[in-house]
């Protein structure tokens, strides 16, 4: 099974994914993340409001083995979270760039977009994991 | 890191797309797709397990039962031909070398261990055979185990299997024939379902796997072998059982036999049980949400405890651990705190087992 990287996100060397959207932006986990970590059973969300800088640690993703940090892609204020996921964690598994989206966030810097990798150079760096 | 063991099956497990993990100095499949699904086959349908890496000895000679009786905490001499019994084998304070499944054959007794305790059980059960008129033979390596396990286990054993399953009680073996290949069959299994485990010559590995993942049983990965195991509440080496805790503390007395002959480690538990346990295994269902896993610390009125195993339950649908706690304060209904990256997590002390196997409904 091929790993799926859409072409319009950027991605994290931990494997968040970043979506932006006009002055938003959603967060998420890479395909390539939920397959590593296999059955997710729990998603540990910030509230609603929160702001973290980039590489802070936003939440913490559960599977059948492992816990794993979830860390911003860039720095912003939580505006919206994913409350499905509390009930559903295995729509992190089954739809990881759409269903599974974690949180949406206003940027604080726009920037900061520019140093994450683009599709091309994710999946480059996933070829030597 | 040393090189690791692969079983017979490893090229069957690739091919299925199993995820391969190192376990107890072996190559094995973790899981094949999804483990609370393969959970799920298990608890519905029927599941089949590569448990090669488990040890097995053979202990053979007019001794044997005095032997076992004098190495393992169950009573061995209570054991017909063909019984299948759990034992666990102590140091002299109590602690846990083993646990393992004891089959009495015609000839012999049949001692199945766990893969990361096969090389110290055998150094220690040959240390101790001054007088005893027996002998031990490790014959892991040609001999295969698989379990087949689930609802559906006997009607899919008994399309290939030579006997009439309905005469095989729970916990007795028996030698037969499975898709044509001779096997020791036993009544026996490590999910809270109905099943069996059959040990046969390691090169009929890829037969006998294939005859029955052909009659629909599906491959199933150690990670829901965990799973089931611990939603039963059967404890795991390493984790409810070690060199620092009893069998007593894991509340596995109904296999300590105290009142037969002497065994190694019979003074120390005969002393803890009079004593009753400083500690207790318990289990614990998170209120809060929240994964608690091996390690954490449970506190519970100013006293603490420690978390032995710990995970999503994918049939009961709760979060829940097992724990080792102060005794005292190892009451049903009491809450207490699990320590989850740092902050306080509810949970409650809850019934014995989360699920209750299938055999003691």
């Amino acid at each position: 099974m091929s790993t799926q990287v859409p072409d319009d996100l950027k991605f994290t060397e931990t494997d968040e994914w970043i979506r932006v959207d006009g002055e938003e932006a959603l967060i998420g986990i890479s395909d390539f993340a939920q397959d590593a970590l296999s059955d997710i059973v729990f998603v540990e969300l910030p509230k609603v409001g929160a702001s973290f800088a980039a590489g802070e640690q936003f939440g913490v993703v559960e599977s059948v083995k492992a816990a794993a940090d979830l860390k911003m892609p860039v720095g912003g204020e939580v505006i919206a979270v994913n409350d499905v996921l509390e009930a559903s964690p295995e729509k992190v598994n089954s739809s990881p760039y759409d269903d599974g989206w974690m949180i949406r966030i206003k940027p604080s810097d726009s920037a900061e977009m520019d140093k994450l990798m683009d599709a091309a150079a994710y999946t480059t760096f996933l070829k030597d994991r | 890191m040393s090189e690791l063991n692969r079983t017979v099956l490893y090229d069957t497990h690739v091919a299925l797309g199993a995820r391969m993990v190192p376990f107890a100095g072996w190559e094995m499949p973790v899981q094949y797709e999804s483990p609370i699904e393969e959970h799920k086959t298990v608890r519905e349908a029927v599941g089949l397990f590569d448990i090669d890496h488990m040890g097995q000895f053979l202990v053979e000679g007019p001794d044997a039962m005095r032997y076992l009786n004098y190495m393992t905490t169950n009573d061995v001499s209570k054991l017909e031909v063909w019984d299948a019994a759990y034992s666990l084998m102590c140091y002299a304070d109590g602690g846990t070398i083993d646990d393992l499944f004891l089959y009495r054959l015609p000839e012999a007794y049949y001692v199945v261990v766990n893969a990361s305790n096969r090389a110290k059980n055998r150094k220690w059960m040959q240390a101790h055979l001054t007088g005893f008129d027996v002998s031990i033979t490790d014959v892991s390596d040609e001999t295969y185990m698989l379990a087949l396990q689930g609802p559906k286990a006997q009607e899919t054993l008994q399309q290939v299997v030579g006997m009439d399953l309905n005469e095989l009680p729970f916990h007795t073996a028996t030698r037969t024939q499975v898709s044509g290949v001779d096997v020791i069959l036993g009544n026996t299994g490590y999910t809270g379902e109905y099943g069996y485990e059959l040990f046969f010559p390691a090169e009929q590995a890829v037969q006998v796997w294939t005859s029955l993942t052909d009659l629909g049983a599906r491959p199933i990965g150690l990670a829901a072998r965990d799973s089931l195991r611990f939603e039963a509440c059967l404890p795991l080496y390493g984790h409810e059982l070690g060199p620092d805790i009893t069998p007593l503390d894991a509340g596995l007395g109904f296999a300590v036999k105290t009142d037969k002959p002497d065994f190694i480690g019979r003074d120390a538990l005969l002393k803890q049980r009079l004593e009753k346990p400083e500690r207790r295994l318990v289990c614990l269902e998170m209120v809060d949400k929240g994964v608690p896993r091996e390690g954490y610390e449970v506190q519970i009125d100013g006293a603490s405890g420690f978390v032995t195993t710990g995970m999503y339950c994918p049939t009961c649908e709760i979060y829940a651990a097992m724990a080792l706690v102060p005794r005292s304060l190892a009451k049903t209904g009491h809450e207490v705190d699990v320590i989850i990256r740092g902050s306080a997590k509810k949970a409650r002390i809850v019934k014995r087992p989360f699920y209750t196997p299938a055999y003691r409904r």
